[in-house]
């Protein structure tokens, strides 16, 4: 990858890159988003994690400025969302492949580019840089329905970035790809963020956030329930306590009562349990026995991402 | 199994209103349009203009007149509408301003009854020395021409009987030698008679011609083109704009969907992200479905030019004008069925519905001149009636730009209403 060319005109000087006060949605009766704050720094990447429905897409629409917001304000260095000079900082990557089916790699991304205002050497340039940023230098040519799916999530984000925004919103980018490509997106989400831009990340794969972001907010119900790195989060959440893993055999119904009994809870026939002290692991495992269940294995875990985001947001099906 | 497949089929059809809507609506709806056109629904069967033009006043001419104004399948005119009922009426067609009018295009046929036809209005047997009627015609129109040739002859045979009659008591006394005085006073006193019954036939204005009373020429006419005599290809620049105007609708109709498929798709969100706004976007697509539709109305008279003999290039200012007009409207027609249409199956099903219909009652499966009057004037709310018109006007007619004002004014304001609603309601994509 050439790095010779800056992707974000970020200056000491700029004022955050994106503020969001008190932002509001509603269709009809459903609140969206309710009341979110949030700010973004340079350089950062916030994981914006929460259950399908929570508000994200609706939020993330928002600070584009493809939905107008009933109450509160967003600002991109300082401009309203619907400014140009937001939406010429402003650079969104839709989880839907938005790009022409019919043209090839380089036509689509300097299709976008024109309609970001870029023109001649500097549009050739940009678009380079791109093709090589998502690895499809090689593919430039080639239209875009021929893509494999991973190449598609590659030049989608391409075609996201390609006027050089210093604020990146990414709607789920890895949706649909194999460990290959995800991975090279994970490296050229690392490569912006790394350049200075203000990287906004929604996602559903724990694992992602914990490894590309530098702090996490988690949404539900159109509310920013917390938000911190992920130690803080798993800190605020579990304190010092642990998770107790085990499985038992019996019949069910019988498993089902006593983890109930012990503020247990089943996750794909396993029993979680959180503890204080690791000591609290003997008492569990003699009552099971007392309650004729017979122990298959048993875990000791620190509780990650994964485990607030389920405390959190509680593992009832949301659609 | 046949059962659950065949419950399946219908639950599918059931919910997919296009499929449903191209299945039901469409057939009756072409059956309709198609009956009213022949079958003469409404007593409204097309009735031939034709101008009239006496320039004899000779008691035979004014039968004759009275005759063909009698018949309820011509509308005759002897001199131009006023534009307003109270101004006074216009002076009578002359042989000139008749033909100036069907070349014009307001009558297909002109009849020009010349000075002295009174004196010999009958020519049996190839009479020579009768006058001839002059029948001026548009040869756009090949049916009006004969009709109007048939029901001349008819009429004379049922409107002028005294002059039929005194015509043959000449031929009598010409070939056989004469009536005796007697003989001669008899048949006097007949034609007397005779002309007491036409007068009280006049005076109560019925028509008694009979249904059928056959032609056989007695009435010389001299039949000439007025308009199209010198085409090669008569009907191929007429066909080349009514096919064309069809298809183009279809083109513009399918080409407009791609909004859908942006819209489905997310680019048109991605897109109006980036500095381009709605108006820029539908603007740029206004454009290019103009040019795109342009091209292909291009493509079409070429090729009408290279194998039909279509005389397209000594008539290129025309088909500019006409071309870019017609593209025009035609783009912003699929602009606004796009913007309003929720999916591309929907726009599928609408544009074919709606662009059958135009083209059906507008005149691109069938000429308008050959339909009954109010549907000739549901006619004027299409694009395609409008545009054919225009196209016949440069092809057919040969008329300068300057006569195609009322058509490009119109095509061009259709044009632009639509665009203008196709914005208004493409702001549901702009903002949520």
């Amino acid at each position: 990858m050439s790095a010779n060319l800056p992707l974000v005109n970020a200056t000491e000087s700029s004022p955050t890159p994106l503020e969001i006060d008190c932002l509001s949605k509603s269709f009809g009766e459903v609140i969206a988003v309710d009341g979110v704050s949030l700010e973004l720094h340079a350089g950062e990447c916030l994981g914006l994690l929460g259950p399908n429905g929570a508000g994200k897409s609706t939020l993330i629409r928002s600070i584009v400025g493809r939905i107008l917001p009933d109450a509160g304000r967003v600002s991109v260095f300082g401009f309203a969302a619907s400014s140009p000079e937001a939406r010429a900082a402003l650079g969104w990557v839709p989880q839907e492949l938005a790009l022409y089916p019919r043209l090839t790699c380089k036509e689509n991304l300097a299709a976008f580019g024109r309609y970001h205002g870029l023109s001649g050497g500097k549009l050739t340039e940009s678009v380079a840089w791109c093709l090589d940023w998502a690895a499809l230098t090689d593919r430039a040519g080639d239209l875009e329905k021929n893509l494999s799916g991973g190449m598609k999530r590659r030049l989608n984000m391409a075609a996201g970035i390609i006027h050089r925004p210093r604020v990146v919103l990414m709607d789920e980018p890895t949706v649909g790809v194999d460990p290959q490509s995800r991975n090279r997106i994970f490296e050229m989400i690392e490569a912006l963020r790394d350049k200075g831009a203000a990287i906004i990340y929604t996602t559903h794969y724990m694992e992602e956030a914990e490894r590309l972001c530098d702090r996490v907010a988690i949404i539900d119900h159109g509310r920013i329930i917390a938000q911190g790195t992920n130690q803080e989060l798993v800190h605020s959440t579990f304190a010092s306590r642990s998770q107790v893993v085990a499985r038992f055999a019996g019949p069910a119904d019988e498993v089902s009562l006593w983890v109930e009994q012990h503020a247990g809870h089943l996750v794909d026939g396993s029993a979680e349990f959180t503890i204080e002290h690791s000591t609290e692991i003997a008492g569990l495992l003699d009552d099971a026995a007392h309650a004729g269940l017979e122990l298959l294995d048993v875990t000791l875990r620190r509780p990650n991402l994964e485990s607030v985001f389920l405390h959190l947001t509680g593992r009832e099906l949301r659609d | 199994m046949i059962i659950p497949i065949i419950r399946t089929a219908i639950t599918g059809l059931c919910r997919d209103r296009a499929s449903l809507a191209l299945s039901f609506i469409l057939p009756i709806a072409f059956f309709s349009i198609f009956a009213v056109i022949f079958g003469g629904q409404h007593n409204s069967t097309a009735r031939i203009n034709v101008i009239l033009v006496d320039e004899d006043h000779s008691r035979a001419s004014l039968d004759l007149v009275r005759g063909l104004e009698r018949e309820s399948s011509l509308a005759v005119s002897t001199r131009p509408a006023s534009k307003n009922k109270s101004a006074a009426p216009l002076p009578e067609y002359t042989a000139a301003s008749a033909e100036a009018a069907v070349k014009a295009g307001n009558a297909p046929v002109a009849l020009i009854i010349p000075q002295g036809f009174g004196q010999n209005p009958i020519s049996f047997g190839g009479d020579n020395s009768a006058p001839q009627i002059q029948l001026l015609n548009d040869s756009s129109d090949m049916i009006a021409p004969q009709m109007v040739s048939g029901l001349l002859q008819k009429a004379a045979m049922t409107a002028m009987p005294v002059t039929m009659a005194e015509k043959g008591m000449q031929y009598t006394d010409q070939y056989i030698g004469g009536f005796s005085p007697e003989q001669r006073k008899r048949m006097d006193g007949n034609l007397d008679q005779l002309r007491q019954i036409e007068s009280r036939q006049d005076a109560a204005g019925s028509s008694s011609a009979p249904a059928d009373s056959g032609s056989g020429g007695m009435i010389a006419v001299k039949a000439r083109s007025v308009v199209g005599q010198d085409k090669r290809s008569p009907m191929i620049s007429f066909y080349a704009a009514s096919i064309g105007v069809m298809f183009l609708l279809f083109t513009a109709t399918g080409s407009a969907g791609v909004l859908l498929d942006e819209a489905e798709s997310g680019t048109l969100d991605r897109v109006l992200s980036s500095r381009v706004t709605m108006t820029t976007l539908l603007g740029g697509k206004l454009i290019y479905n103009t040019l795109l539709a342009f091209t292909q109305l291009a493509v079409m008279f070429l090729w009408g030019w290279a194998v039909f003999k279509l005389d397209l290039f000594t008539h290129i200012p025309g088909f500019l004008v006409m071309g870019l007009c017609t593209a025009f409207a035609v783009a912003a027609f699929g602009m606004l069925l796009a913007s309003i249409c929720q999916t591309r199956a929907q726009l599928g099903a609408i544009s074919t519905l709606l662009i059958l219909m135009m083209s059906a009652v507008g005149g691109s499966m069938f000429p308008r001149f050959l339909m009954p009057e109010a549907m000739q004037k549901a006619g004027l709310f299409t694009i395609n009636a409008w545009a054919i018109d225009g196209f016949t006007k440069v092809f057919w007619r040969d008329l300068p730009v300057g006569q195609l004002w009322q058509q490009v004014s119109v095509l061009l304001a259709v044009g632009i209403v639509l665009f203008v609603l196709a914005r208004r309601i493409a702001r549901r994509w702009e903002i949520a």
